[in-house]
């Protein structure tokens, strides 16, 4: 379980109660209110989309787009069906944090679905849930089930006349999947391979409807700003990334786990949180927001907070908020295959730049770990990193560029160790 | 319409085209795999990355919009850098073999890696090797060479409508393949073979034959069903090699139906007849000899000219195959009359003789059928009688048509069905008269004549559903497949479907079943006022028959009642192009040309001429056709036998070409007695043609004969009849037409209409039976 | 083939999606007639293929590219570890090896006795609990020790 600030908390503060899942809970607690409200007084999309801008929320699955204007992509008026998909295939190495809602949160992201429903007059939802979890697959289709039983879902929503409802689709172990495109593909019932965007799938989305997908951080964030204001969320944060933001950290740290804080606290602070580096060991290298974004090293990061613009201006990304400490035992060469065989693997194959150069990265990489690099190796990885970057249907091919890009910049003289003397520098 | 600049040139494109076509319209060539212009967008292979100005990244040609003022390059550094990117990924797993490669000399990754690709590669990584796949006997595969374009799954689903290949596994192990043991069935499969851009689909029967700049490529036309696909001849030392379409979008696109590209297979088979041959001591009994061309002519003229003088001129019955060209069809029939007979006709598979006030055809052009909205289908077994016809209105169903059906069996079309009436062959008729009827009811204006002979017809739900179909939506078309052409009562359908579609405001016509439907048509090949239809003739037996391509054992409505009839005759002359069962009642086997060793035309069911010439010297002692009957004209001192060119002939049927044809063609009919009764009691047969049975060449290409397409007759029946008459599916049943009967395997199929009992029809082993259409009892054996 | 139990999950999920796109059911189908036959063989992926009226070559693209469905027979305990970096940094290759020395079976294998098979996973999502391994695609077992391996290997019958 985690430790958190309880008064700054957006998603996990049912944690504070004893049954944190449960629907008595989050009623008891303000829940299902913003909605009740809405309906009741037939809130404007506009004002609803309004207050989500204001709140300055930007897209907690990785990309950090700002999801009130998202939401004003989405026609609306447009006639025949449109959807709202929720993106809890968390896959990305690293993230962790979508789980906790569903674990001990469900009823605040389903609340925000059916904002969002109501908000982007969709007929129905979906949440994309990621294979492995499948204990949350069922007990998020239970919550579903007690919302139905409340009235929450279903046909004449709280006597409102609006209809709506929720499903959850189980995926079954394909990283690719988290790609929102991809997801589509594969709710559809196919392999799951992005489509080239544009179209974008506000306007042709699920079964070729218009549709809004978000992250299920994202959309459990949206009661409480219901029910605060925009204007709460935004200062809870600092301006341009409003809110708290849940961090899941992992690796190397005395007590791995999520730790949601707002966004602008000091790297520094969290690691404190999160128990320190491991006891008897220093920071060596943290990759501040999922596998896919840049290694930084120690002080590079040390000299961070924890939010969109300073995580990108020290050339990273905040992505997920997924934050993997590597403490000084870490072989970066071992890490780093590691990863690179994560997106050879995971490469839906369908454009040739990542379905060929995922595989050549391995390769390489593996060559250097084994023993068996050649100098010419590194320049011949960024080269080829270069040719996959920004050449794909989607950005897993940039994403496995990320990695192998930044290790090698930063560490590039562990790199050139194992490449002479076929073995690890630091002794692992 | 929006302006764009690309590689410094601005044009103005239609809105929602991409860079790609405007590209194109520019004249400029962006590199490119995956991109078809048939096909759905799928902008995986990365080839066309361009520059546009103001993006961050490369994008792909292919799949971007345009908008206006956008400035694009092509080939600026920036392009270039991204297009070389991806040509080394995609020839890092690549074999380098194009020396032993079947697609070396004509593939799109050599022809574009000879510009893009680096010298040498850095890649050091081992090469994945991809394993065989078997797609059956058409179609080889080398799968190691694909580059994941998928244009071939995209085929599938989207142009043969039947997704049979698909690209099972991820990443790096996503391999192109069919389900498990499954092969490759549909009849339009080998298009695959054009759209993969390099080596891994190849033509099984083609495979290691010869090199593709060792060919020389003749224009032709394929010469099997009426849309007379255009196709190109590749022929090395006088040997066709293989066919492969020729683009025409106003006729087949760019696609060949599979017998369009693999019955070229039978020409070089060991049953072309390629000598004269003579019965020497005639039927029965007599052994056959080889004979000189000058023997067997003077033998034909001389029989001939006897029989005419002891028991007349209509003692000569002359039965030709709308698969020849309109000129030979057109010196047979001059051969014919000259003679005195008017026995004459192409019309073997038809039940009889049919009204008509001139040439029946289409009745629109061809191409329109990809824009129809609205279509009423009325006895076609379509995917199996016209493969690209059926494609194309495939294609205007996905844009929003609605296909209607009347037939016998419920196929799968493999597209959706707006109505559908699956009644009897002697259904037929009631079913269009209730469609009529609903459409009057409806408000639509039937014709009188027909108006008054419905007025006692009850209009069910499914007549209802087919006439609101067609009086909604533009650009409509009536069409009668070969079922209805051959029907007992086509004259009625026909009645009955020129109301409808007159009554609905669309285009009526006849979906032409062989390659010169219309062309026989247009030739004469027709019974003259006294003369015999092909049925007539065969029913009440002549003394002599000629046959030009034909093979009544299989192409007649009763092959039983044709043998009878030529082994009863006492001389039969038989100009083909392969020995056939005429071995058994032909006197003289005379040895021609097909189509790709001779010139002439075909005219499609759209009325289009289309002359080609021979692609390679007819075999052995083979001549073309018009060239024997000339001489067999001048034999038998005939007038007008002097052509020293098939041009020569051509000019005689239609001194202004395409003009002439255009004048006679005429879909109407005159008034009928509609005789409307109830459907017959009792099981029917449905015989229809298999689509490798339609003509000597398909009968005889062995690839073709291996598919599933080709399977031994079978009776199939509705699982309901399957359980009344007690009978096991895969055991053996006799059935029975008459004293006709035949023992064949049991195969059930729930399309079929209750009661209608499929046999195929032309197959050796279904040429005992009697009519293709009509009363047929089926029992354990 | 499925069993009547299995058909009715299978048509609670269809039932989540419009009439016309019963094919989004696919992926929930093959769970569950994994679930009740251990793994998919090609009859039962076209017989989810007749079920939900889709080609079977459409069904075998789905069923390959899911890392979690098995198309051949797996042992009657399958255990998923995950050797992603956070898990690694947090002992998963010490689990590994323990695992892969208990069993006598390396990553995807299946022991004589049919009684495990050991895959490696991707990331599961729980990073934090690492390291951590599935039981049966269905259920994890997190903050794995060399001691809470032995037992729950053990467990497994
Ligand atoms: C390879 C790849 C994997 C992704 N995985 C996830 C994921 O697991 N969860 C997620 O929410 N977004 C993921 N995304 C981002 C989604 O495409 C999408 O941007 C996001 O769901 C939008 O929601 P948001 O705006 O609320 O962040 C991934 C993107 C890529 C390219
Ligand atoms: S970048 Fe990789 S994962 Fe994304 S579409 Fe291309 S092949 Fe698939
Ligand atoms: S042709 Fe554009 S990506 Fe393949």
């Amino acid at each position: 379980m985690s430790l958190n600030a309880p008064d700054t908390q957006v998603c996990l503060w049912t944690l504070q109660h004893p049954e944190p899942a449960s629907l008595a809970t989050y009623t008891a607690n303000g829940g299902y209110e913003a909605l009740k409200k809405i309906l009741a007084e037939k809130t404007p999309a506009e004002d609803i989309i309004a207050q989500v801008k204001t709140s300055a929320l930007r897209g907690r699955g990785g990309a950090g787009f700002p999801t009130g204007l998202k939401w004003s992509f989405m026609p609306r008026s447009f006639p025949g069906d449109k959807y709202v998909v929720c993106n809890s295939d968390e896959g990305e190495p690293g993230t962790f944090k979508d789980r906790d809602i569903l674990r001990f949160n469900p009823h605040q992201l389903i609340e925000g679905m059916i904002i969002a429903g109501y908000t982007l007059g969709a007929v129905a939802g979906y949440n994309y849930i990621h294979g492995e979890i499948f204990e949350q697959y069922q007990s998020w289709e239970g919550a579903l089930e007690e919302a139905r039983a409340a009235g929450f879902l279903g046909k004449n929503i709280l006597g409102s006349g609006w209809n709506f409802d929720l499903h959850a689709h189980q995926g079954y172990g394909a990283y690719i999947c988290g790609e929102e495109t991809a997801l589509l593909e594969s709710i559809e019932g196919k392999k799951g391979q992005p489509r080239f965007k544009p179209p974008f799938p506000a306007s042709y989305g699920l079964y070729g409807k218009p549709t809004t997908i978000n992250n299920t951080e994202t959309l459990a964030s949206i009661p409480w700003i219901m029910r605060h204001g925009g204007q709460a969320f935004l200062e809870l944060g600092k301006p341009n990334n409003g809110g708290s933001k849940i961090f899941s950290v992992s690796g190397h740290v005395n007590k791995p786990g999520n730790y949601e804080i707002p966004l602008g606290t000091p790297f520094a602070d969290l690691l404190e949180m999160a128990g320190g580096v491991r006891t008897g060991h220093t920071l060596k290298a943290v990759i501040p927001g999922g596998s896919s974004a840049p290694v930084l090293t120690a002080d590079a990061m040390m000299a961070c907070t924890m939010d969109y613009d300073a995580i990108s201006k020290a050339g990273s990304m905040l992505g997920s908020g997924a934050v993997i400490v590597m403490d000084d035992s870490v072989c970066m060469v071992k890490a780093l295959e590691r990863l690179s065989y994560f997106y050879f693997e995971e490469s839906c194959g369908q454009c040739t730049p990542c379905r060929e150069g995922t595989g050549w990265m391995y390769r390489i990489v593996q060559r250097i770990e084994h023993g068996k690099g050649r100098p010419e190796d590194l320049d011949e990885l960024l080269r080829i990193g270069k040719n996959i970057g920004g050449n794909t249907i989607c950005a897993l091919g940039e994403a496995a560029v990320g990695p192998v890009a930044s290790f090698v910049k930063h560490f590039r003289k562990e790199f050139e160790y194992h490449i002479e003397h076929k073995r690890c520098m630091v002794g692992c | 319409m929006p302006i764009i600049e690309i590689d410094g040139k601005q044009i103005d494109v239609a809105p929602g085209a991409t860079v790609m076509d405007a590209a194109h319209q520019a004249g400029i060539n962006i590199p490119h795999f995956c991109y078809h212009k048939k096909l759905s967008i799928a902008a995986n292979c990365r080839m066309c990355l361009v520059e546009v100005e103001k993006a961050p990244k490369p994008l792909p040609a292919c799949a971007t919009p345009v908008t206006d003022g956008m400035k694009v390059q092509t080939h600026s550094p920036k392009a270039v850098v991204a297009q070389r990117g991806v040509m080394e990924f995609l020839l890092i797993n690549h074999p380098l073999d194009c020396p032993i490669c079947d697609q070396g000399g004509e593939c799109q990754l050599q022809d574009i890696a000879v510009g893009y690709g680096g010298s040498a590669s850095s890649y050091h990584e081992p090469k994945r090797v991809v394993k065989e796949k078997d797609l059956g006997p058409l179609i080889a595969t080398d799968m190691t060479r694909c580059i994941h374009c998928s244009r071939c799954v995209r085929f599938g689903q989207e142009i043969a409508g039947l997704m049979e290949l698909g690209m099972p596994g991820r990443g790096e192990h996503t391999e192109v393949m069919p389900f498990l043991e499954a092969q490759v069935t549909h009849e339009l499969s080998g298009n695959v073979i054009e759209l993969c851009p390099v080596g891994a689909l190849t033509s099984k029967p083609f495979r290691y034959a010869a090199r593709s700049w060792e060919l020389s490529r003749r224009k032709s036309v394929s010469p099997h069903d009426g849309l007379g696909a255009n196709v190109q001849v590749h022929v090395k030392n006088n040997k066709v090699f293989r066919v492969v379409p020729r683009e025409n979008e106003a006729v087949n696109e760019c696609w060949i139906a599979d017998r369009d590209r693999y019955s070229y297979e039978a020409l070089n088979s060991d049953a072309r007849l390629i000598q004269p041959m003579l019965r020497e001591g005639g039927k029965p009994g007599g052994k056959w000899v080889d004979a000189s061309w000058q023997a067997a002519l003077e033998h034909v003229a001389q029989r001939l000219a006897a029989i005419r003088e002891s028991q007349g001129a209509s003692a000569i019955g002359g039965l030709a195959s709308p698969h020849q060209t309109l000129e030979e069809l057109y010196l047979f029939t001059k051969l014919l009359r000259g003679l005195g007979s008017e026995n004459i006709d192409h019309r073997l598979a038809h039940a009889g003789p049919t009204q008509t006030n001139g040439v029946r055809w289409l009745g629109l052009p061809v191409a329109d059928l990809s824009r129809i909205e609205r279509v009423l289908l009325i006895g076609a077994t379509l995917r199996k009688e016209q493969p690209l016809i059926a494609q194309r209105l495939r294609q205007a169903v996905k844009h929003g048509a609605q296909l209607n059906v009347v037939h016998g069996a419920d196929d799968n079309l493999l597209c959706k069905v707006a109505g559908k009436m699956i009644v009897k062959p002697t259904g037929m008729v009631a079913a269009l008269a209730r469609i009529a009827l609903a459409l009057r009811d409806a408000g639509a204006p039937v014709s009188e004549s027909v108006g008054t002979q419905i007025a006692g017809v009850q209009a069910d739900e499914a007549a209802q559903r087919i006439a609101a179909s067609l009086l909604s939506g533009e650009r409509k078309a009536v069409l009668l497949g070969a079922v209805a052409q051959g029907h007992p009562e086509s004259d009625r359908l026909h009645v009955l479907a020129l109301a409808i579609a007159q009554a609905s405001g669309a285009a009526f016509g006849f979906l032409g079943g062989a390659a010169n439907s219309v062309g026989a048509q247009l030739a004469g090949a027709l019974p003259g006022p006294a003369g015999l239809a092909a049925t007539a003739m065969l029913a009440q037996p002549r003394a002599a028959y000629l046959l030009l391509g034909a093979e009544p054992e299989l192409d007649a409505y009763d092959p039983a009642q044709a043998l009878r009839a030529l082994h009863a005759a006492e001389f039969v002359v038989q100009l083909a192009a392969f020995k056939t069962q005429a071995l058994d009642y032909a006197d003289v086997l005379l040895p021609i040309a097909s189509f790709a060793e001779t010139a002439g035309s075909f005219v499609n069911m759209e009325g289009r001429l289309q002359s080609f010439h021979g692609a390679v010297k007819p075999q052995g002692e083979a001549r073309p056709a018009w060239k024997v009957m000339r001489v067999l004209g001048n034999l038998l001192n005939l007038n007008g036998f002097d052509y020293d060119s098939v041009e020569g002939v051509r000019a005689d049927v239609l001194p202004q070409g395409q003009a002439s044809i255009d004048a006679y063609l005429d879909n109407t009919i005159g008034a009928l007695d509609l005789a409307l009764g109830q459907a017959g009691e009792g099981m029917e047969r449905l015989g229809e043609t298999a689509p490798y049975q339609l003509d000597p060449l398909t009968r005889r290409a062995p690839s073709l004969q291996n598919t599933p397409d080709a399977a031994a007759p079978a009776i199939w029946l509705h699982g309901s009849v399957l359980a009344r008459l007690n009978l096991e599916e895969g055991g053996m049943a006799r059935v029975r037409q008459g004293d006709a009967e035949a023992i064949l395997p049991v195969r059930r199929d729930d399309r079929l209409a209750v009661d209608v009992i499929r046999v195929p029809a032309a197959h050796a082993r279904t040429a005992s039976l009697g009519a293709r259409l009509g009363a047929i009892s089926v029992e354990k054996v | 083939m499925l069993s009547a139990q299995s058909l009715a999950l299978i048509d609670k999920e269809v039932a989540k999606y419009p009439g016309e796109q019963k094919q989004s059911a696919v992926m929930s189908a093959l769970r569950i007639a994994q679930a009740q036959l251990g793994c998919l063989s090609k009859d039962c992926i076209e017989y989810v293929a007749n079920y939900l009226a889709m080609p079977a070559i459409a069904v075998y693209e789905v069923a390959t590219f899911y890392n979690m469905y098995d198309l051949a027979p797996v042992g009657r305990n399958k255990v998923t570890l995950c050797t992603n970096l956070p898990c690694q940094l947090q002992g998963a290759d010490k689990i590994a090896e323990h695992m892969r020395a208990k069993l006598g079976i390396g990553f995807g294998e299946t022991t004589e006795d049919g009684r495990y098979t050991l895959k490696e996973g991707e990331c599961m999502g729980a990073c934090g609990h690492g390291p951590l391994c599935l039981h049966n695609n269905h259920k994890m077992h997190d903050h794995l020790t060399l001691e809470s391996v032995d037992k729950l290997l053990d467990d497994m019958k």
